[in-house]
């Protein structure tokens, strides 16, 4: 019980729960376990069934795309704080990078399918969950939109350096 | 910002200096640094975000902000990257030849506002170098200021500007710098996301901290934009703007920006001046 009001606490943390009420809270908190990866292991990989998403307590892990032929690339790190996994939210729920640790990762796993059934059940909860993801998958989609415009290639010429 | 000293000492501005390339090192694949001295005469003084029209003889002139130390004004300092006929022309010069400097022009970074405050550098791609005098006057006075956060963003690891002087800067106890870069392959252990990630978690008191940014327009337009979310007040934020220069001194129009010629009423300039400017297209 103790370690579940612990989790409950964390939970009440971090920006994606902190609107929930007491009872959603609860719930939550029944669906997460805390995990630990070393370094170089996989929390999930391309493909996968995003059965789970990650509230990472402690380390890096590493967002990479598989590129035939090439070594990965390294697409976005997380870290402590962040939110990892989305994939969970919408069909076909299969994971679509690899994420891997690239130090020690403490990190709270929660089980998405027991939270998309407990939001299909209760739509309060499944709104207030999705409009905060909806927010982490805008912050993502800019980002990944920064990154692709290559801002850093070259000046124009004239331009003062 | 601050007003420019007396920048050409009675002379003729138009008027190219002779000045000796000392050193130039390589740092990244199509970026330079060299440093030059006068041929005859008193060294330049400058100040941190100013910037020289430095003329290839026969080639042309661009204008490139001094990335050295205010300190040593003896050793003028730029740092190129090659991407135009000039630039190029620049790049194949070696130690012992010389080139034509006019300056320094445009405003300076106002460092001295920010005594006693935290100090914000933000700094992408190449954008790095009209900003290290900045980090060197936080370093020389460190006394002065609060927490000195260095937040810089490069495209790969590979071009990280001044990798080796962001590694020193990175060991020393009383600042703290973070690097992240757009994209890199699984060796790397540092960041990799956009440097707005960085302004995000970084570690000072928004209420008082000076924040100067410089890089492309994008990046600084989404730069300004976390300050602001994070409480930097648009008065305490501060970005090098660049548009196409020819004259420096506010004579040909080139590089008018709104009301302002960039060469003369910049090329720093507090955000909350040109906040209204930043989303106006083609200007």
């Amino acid at each position: 019980m103790g370690q579940v009001e612990g989790l409950e606490k964390f939970l009440k943390e971090q920006p994606v729960f902190q609107d929930l009420d007491a009872d959603s809270l609860a719930f939550v908190a029944g669906c997460a376990m805390n995990r630990r990866y070393e370094v170089g292991e996989y929390l999930f990989e391309e493909g996968d069934d995003a059965a789970l998403f990650f509230l990472l307590r402690h380390g890096t892990v590493a967002v990479e795309a598989r590129v035939p032929g090439r070594q990965p690339i390294v697409i976005q790190t997380l870290h402590e704080g962040d939110v990892l996994g989305w994939s969970w939210l919408a069909p076909p729920h299969r994971c679509t990078f690899d994420a891997r640790a690239t130090t020690l990762v403490r990190a709270l796993s929660i089980d998405a399918v027991c939270l998309r059934n407990k939001c299909e059940q209760n739509h309060e909860l499944g709104y207030r969950i999705f409009v905060r993801f909806a927010g982490i998958m805008a912050d993502l989609l800019h980002s990944a939109r920064m990154q692709m415009l290559d801002v850093y290639g070259p000046p124009q010429q004239g331009a003062r350096q | 910002m601050e007003a420019a000293p007396d920048r050409h000492d009675g002379t003729d501005p138009m008027m190219p200096r002779p000045y000796r390339i000392t050193t130039r090192r390589r740092d990244l694949a199509d970026t330079f640094t060299m440093t030059l001295e006068p041929v005859e005469g008193e060294p330049m003084r400058f100040r941190p975000g100013q910037f020289n029209m430095l003329y290839v003889f026969g080639v042309g002139e661009v204008p490139v902000s001094i990335s050295g130390d205010r300190d040593d004004p003896r050793h003028l300092v730029h740092t190129v990257r090659a991407v135009g006929s000039v630039t190029s022309a620049m790049a194949a010069l070696t130690p012992g030849a010389v080139i034509g400097v006019r300056g320094p022009f445009g405003t300076a970074w106002p460092v001295d506002e920010a005594h006693g405050s935290d100090v914000v550098v933000v700094a992408g791609g190449v954008g790095l170098a009209p900003l290290r005098p900045v980090i060197y006057e936080t370093i020389a006075r460190r006394q002065k200021f609060g927490r000195v956060v260095i937040l810089y963003g490069a495209r790969t690891p590979a071009d990280i500007l001044f990798e080796r002087e962001l590694r020193d800067w990175r060991g020393r106890f009383d600042m703290s710098v973070h690097v992240t870069v757009d994209r890199a392959g699984p060796g790397w252990s540092g960041h990799v996301g956009v440097v707005t990630r960085l302004i995000e978690r970084a570690v000072f008191e928004p209420d008082s901290a000076m924040a100067f940014v410089c890089g492309p327009e994008i990046m600084m337009d989404f730069a300004t934009r976390s300050l602001e979310a994070r409480g930097v007040t648009q008065d305490r934020i501060h970005v090098s703007m660049e548009r196409n220069m020819k004259c420096a001194i506010g004579f040909c129009g080139h590089c008018q920006y709104g009301g302002d010629f960039i060469c003369r009423d910049g090329a720093v300039f507090p955000y909350s001046a040109i906040r209204d400017r930043f989303h106006v297209r083609e200007l």
